[in-house]
């Protein structure tokens, strides 16, 4: 299976807030929160770093879960978001592509 | 050679809503009557406003005040079109211009635009939510049609002064969001007070069977903050701007929600 790729886009707003990330499109006004876990696939997608290895490498290991159950969570995740335009999905490194971390 | 005169005092009416002037220019006598019977108590005395508009008074199109609304940025110049406007306004000279029909209703729609516009670069924002004053604090009570913003402000005691029952202004001072009165009524077709107060608290509203306040997560708050907030351009900047005002005032002021009956009692335990 092709290896992904995710970036932040640049055309949301984001916020961390009462301790849960908050992210708007900016094209269409999708409001979405963001649990622990997708919070940390948010925070690691910078255009650079594989999928699976943030799922191997922070999820599996921050989180407590399998790998594979963590990997097909983490694929509908990615998968919803980006129908929205908030992450960006490549099979290959998406190079600056990434927008800046959240506000705090 | 043609020769543009100045606006003359009799052609210009100051539209003052949350302390900020607008002065309406280049008016014929019988529209000017009309703005000002519309915008009693908004009436401001001094036309040296930083933000100016003339005026085109046209005929009514075939189009009506339905007709979408497109507000964009071009070269730095808002462009606000509708059925029943055609307005362009430069928020660096503060001038700008509005062709329309002598309807009420075009003015009163580009009027909410321009505030937005400037509130959003501020902080601020207009909000559909009822608010009034009561003992030198504001309330808001916000939700959309038919969540009882007009029915809240109806049951308003005495001592409370209503600010709108339709679009509530609030702009940042520091720490804190002061609410301001506005001309811009709903089903009360009443003018607020032309007053403005702190703000202690926001009410998400909610018809029920008895009268409580619930607590609600600052993520929910959030967002039914966003979805009343007014809002007119699929602008990214002003996108994330709306965003963090809202995240901002979430985190500053209390906002709960407002489980209530239709009687005067939900005013008891507001204040």
């Amino acid at each position: 299976m092709a290896e992904k790729y995710i970036a932040r886009s640049r055309a949301i707003a984001a916020r961390m807030l009462g301790g849960e990330m908050m992210v708007m499109s900016a094209a269409d006004s999708t409001f979405f929160t963001l649990n622990e876990v997708a919070s940390a696939i948010w925070q690691a997608a910078d255009g650079r770093t594989p999928l699976s290895e943030i799922v191997a490498g922070k999820i599996c290991q921050e989180f407590d879960v399998d790998r594979e159950h963590a990997q097909r969570g983490a694929e509908r995740f990615v998968d919803e978001l980006s129908q929205h335009g908030i992450l960006l999905v490549s099979d290959q490194p998406l190079l600056d592509s990434a927008g800046s971390p959240e506000r705090q | 050679m043609t020769t543009v005169l100045p606006a003359t005092a009799e052609e210009t009416v100051s539209i003052e809503i949350g302390g900020m002037p607008i002065d309406l220019r280049r008016l014929d006598p019988s529209f000017r009557g009309l703005i000002e019977n519309r915008y009693a108590g908004f009436v401001g005395t001094s036309p040296n406003s930083r933000l100016e508009f003339d005026i085109d008074l046209c005929e009514p199109s075939q189009s009506a005040a339905g007709d979408d609304l497109e507000v964009k940025n071009e070269g730095g110049e808002w462009l606000l079109k509708r059925g029943d406007f055609h307005a362009r306004w430069n928020p660096e000279t503060g001038r700008g211009q509005i062709r329309q029909s002598a309807s009420p209703y075009a003015i009163d729609c580009v009027l909410r635009i321009v505030h937005t516009l400037i509130l959003a670069r501020q902080g601020g924002f207009l909000v559909h939510a009822a608010s009034a004053i009561r003992g030198g604090k504001a309330f808001l009570f916000s939700g959309v049609s038919g969540a009882g913003k007009t029915t809240i402000s109806r049951l308003a005691p005495p001592d409370a002064t209503l600010l709108t029952d339709e679009i509530s202004y609030v702009r940042r001072e520091g720490n804190r969001y002061v609410a301001f009165g506005t001309p811009f009524a709903g089903e009360l077709a009443r003018v607020g007070a032309n007053q403005s107060a702190p703000v202690s608290a926001v009410f998400l509203l909610e018809k029920g069977l008895e009268n409580r306040i619930e607590p609600v997560s600052t993520t929910e708050a959030v967002q039914r903050l966003l979805r009343n907030i007014l809002f007119f351009a699929h602008d990214p900047a002003l996108v994330e701007l709306l965003f963090q005002s809202a995240c901002e005032f979430a985190s500053l002021v209390p906002i709960h929600r407002l489980v209530f009956v239709p009687d005067q009692r939900v005013w008891d335990i507001i204040g």
